[in-house]
């Protein structure tokens, strides 16, 4: 096995990194210190390492870095900032939605797909969306609530 | 990874295949490794972490661009197998690119409007994270039992284009899979295609999984159907395929056949469904009992038969019949629109 250079453009910043070909995009981007894609099962059961790619939301454990080479990524630290978060990171917060926090991270990408594609989600197209994302805290429920108030205020 | 490989990026079609060409052919000494498709990824990336997969070769295929996309094309370069003219029924061929994900058969119009049962299929497919990577030839390549694409394919009498540096050829998708994750696919081969005649406008197809829960479950067993009728419900085709309960997705050709020519009551409807359980072959496993899946197998085939029939009538009658009632002339505005 030989490494490679591949960019990849991380929340609005590029990076080029020597990677080896049986990296995933998962362990790529960790190592470049993006530690809010979390490392849950590495084989697409749970959602926890969710990215966008391209505007897509991903697994990112089920993507080599090199399949990823150029792309553009956004991860839920590119949501937003502590001082200016994301309206689904803040519904997240007020509604009790985080408790370990694990699955938050990919909760979020995933939400936000959904939301760029339906600004006004249904209960069940919301429980669809996140269908790849496990939670072994809060039972969901505060989970669903946070994307039907981020989409609220949105909205307004 | 632990896993170690070598990873071959191709930027063209010309170029991959190439690289999945013997080695022999290409004058290298070491003949004996076959290079590795991955797509994807979704299959492949579990089974390299688990130890199933060791290849020393993956050759990555998710960039190439001319595998992506869904068209209807009405004359097909070639023709069919066996020398026929292209255009079956007038109607002309579907053909997705081998490496469509599954979020794009959701989205897709064509789909919608003339291959009902693959669009419910992919919206019941694994997860939306998933579906992003996942590709149509990855799931019919993996040849799982429970390959969800599968049973609608072959209601839709579609065929896998297989592609090598030597030429092209078209295998329908019952014969291309073979056994559980065996198909006839050689190694110097890519599926470049999948493509099926466009169903008449007097037809409809559906498809149904009873999994373990709401979202993201494996098939405990899956139904597909396609019935082509007239008003009178006189059937001219009937498809019935299943999944999970045979080593590969299979056709339930004794309950097609109890159908075909047939006018299509519910105790005809009853008896095909019998035949579609009595065709499975299922195992216990931890999704499910033999017993249960038979059962339900016929449970599913009769409500699914039920539904694609009325849906069937109700169009013939827009075209062919008279005096539809005001519930039929609004559902056959929809259907008008199909037809374009
Ligand atoms: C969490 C999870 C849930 C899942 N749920 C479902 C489900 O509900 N239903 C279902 O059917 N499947 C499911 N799967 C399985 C998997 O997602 C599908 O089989 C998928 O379609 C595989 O496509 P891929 O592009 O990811 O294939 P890959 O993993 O990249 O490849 C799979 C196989 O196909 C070969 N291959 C890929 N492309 C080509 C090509 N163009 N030509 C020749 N060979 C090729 C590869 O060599 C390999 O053998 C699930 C998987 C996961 C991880
Ligand atoms: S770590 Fe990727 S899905 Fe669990
Ligand atoms: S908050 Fe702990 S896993 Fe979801």
């Amino acid at each position: 096995m030989q490494p490679k250079v591949i960019t990849l453009k991380v929340n609005g910043r590029r990076h080029a990194v020597a990677s080896m070909p049986n990296v995933t995009l998962l362990y790529a981007l960790r190592d470049l210190g993006y530690t809010d894609v979390k490392n849950g099962c590495e084989k697409g059961d749970c959602g926890a390492c969710a990215v966008l790619l391209n505007g897509k939301a991903v697994n990112s454990c089920l993507v080599l870095a090199w399949q990823a080479d150029g792309a553009e990524i956004v991860t839920n630290a590119g949501l937003g900032t502590l001082d200016r978060p994301h309206p689904l990171q803040a519904a997240f917060a007020d509604t009790g939605a985080i408790q370990c926090g694990y699955c938050t991270p990919g909760m979020l990408i995933s939400a936000k797909a959904l939301l760029d594609a339906t600004p006004h989600p249904s209960d069940g197209e919301i429980r669809e969306a996140l269908s790849g994302n496990l939670c072994r805290c809060t039972g969901y429920d505060h989970i669903i609530e946070a994307v039907q108030l981020a989409a609220e205020r949105m909205g307004e | 990874m632990q896993v170690e490989f070598e990873l071959l990026m191709p930027k063209t079609l010309s170029e991959a295949l190439t690289m999945l060409a013997p080695a022999a052919e290409r004058g290298l000494a070491d003949s004996s490794t076959p290079v590795m498709p991955i797509a994807g990824g979704t299959n492949v990336i579990p089974d390299l972490r688990d130890g199933r997969l060791r290849p020393a070769v993956l050759m990555d295929v998710s960039a190439l661009d001319v595998l992506r996309g869904i068209r209807r094309e009405n004359d097909l370069p070639g023709g069919l197998p066996g020398g026929l003219p292209g255009g079956r029924h007038g109607g002309g061929f579907i053909i997705i690119g081998g490496g469509t994900t599954i979020a794009t058969l959701l989205t897709d119009p064509l789909i919608a409007q003339h291959a009902a049962a693959l669009r419910q299929a992919a919206a019941v497919f694994a997860n939306p994270l998933v579906r992003n990577r996942a590709t149509v030839a990855g799931n019919l390549a993996d040849a799982s039992p429970a390959a969800d694409t599968a049973p609608p394919l072959l209601v839709l009498d579609a065929e896998v284009e297989l592609t090598s540096r030597s030429g092209t050829r078209w295998a329908p998708v019952e014969a291309f899979m073979v056994g559980v994750r065996k198909t006839v696919r050689r190694p110097a081969e890519l599926i470049t295609a999948i493509r099926f005649p466009v169903p008449p406008a007097n037809s409809a197809s559906a498809f149904h999984k009873v999994g373990l829960r709401k979202a993201d479950a494996i098939s405990v067993l899956s139904v597909a159907v396609l019935v082509e009728c007239d008003a009178d419900g006189l059937c001219h085709k009937a498809r019935i395929a299943l999944g999970s309960v045979a080593p590969t997705p299979i056709r339930a050709r004794a309950a097609e056949d109890r159908l075909q020519g047939q006018v299509l009551t519910p105790a005809l409807i009853e008896a095909a469904a019998r035949l579609a359980a009595e065709a499975a072959r299922p195992i216990d496993d931890l999704r499910g009992s033999a017993v249960y899946r038979q059962r339900v197998v016929g449970v599913v085939t009769r409500r699914l038969l039920t539904a694609v029939v009325d849906q069937a009538r109700k169009v013939s009658s827009q075209f062919f019949g008279e005096s539809p009632t005001p519930e039929e002339q609004s559902h056959a505005t929809q259907s008008h629109h199909t037809q374009s």
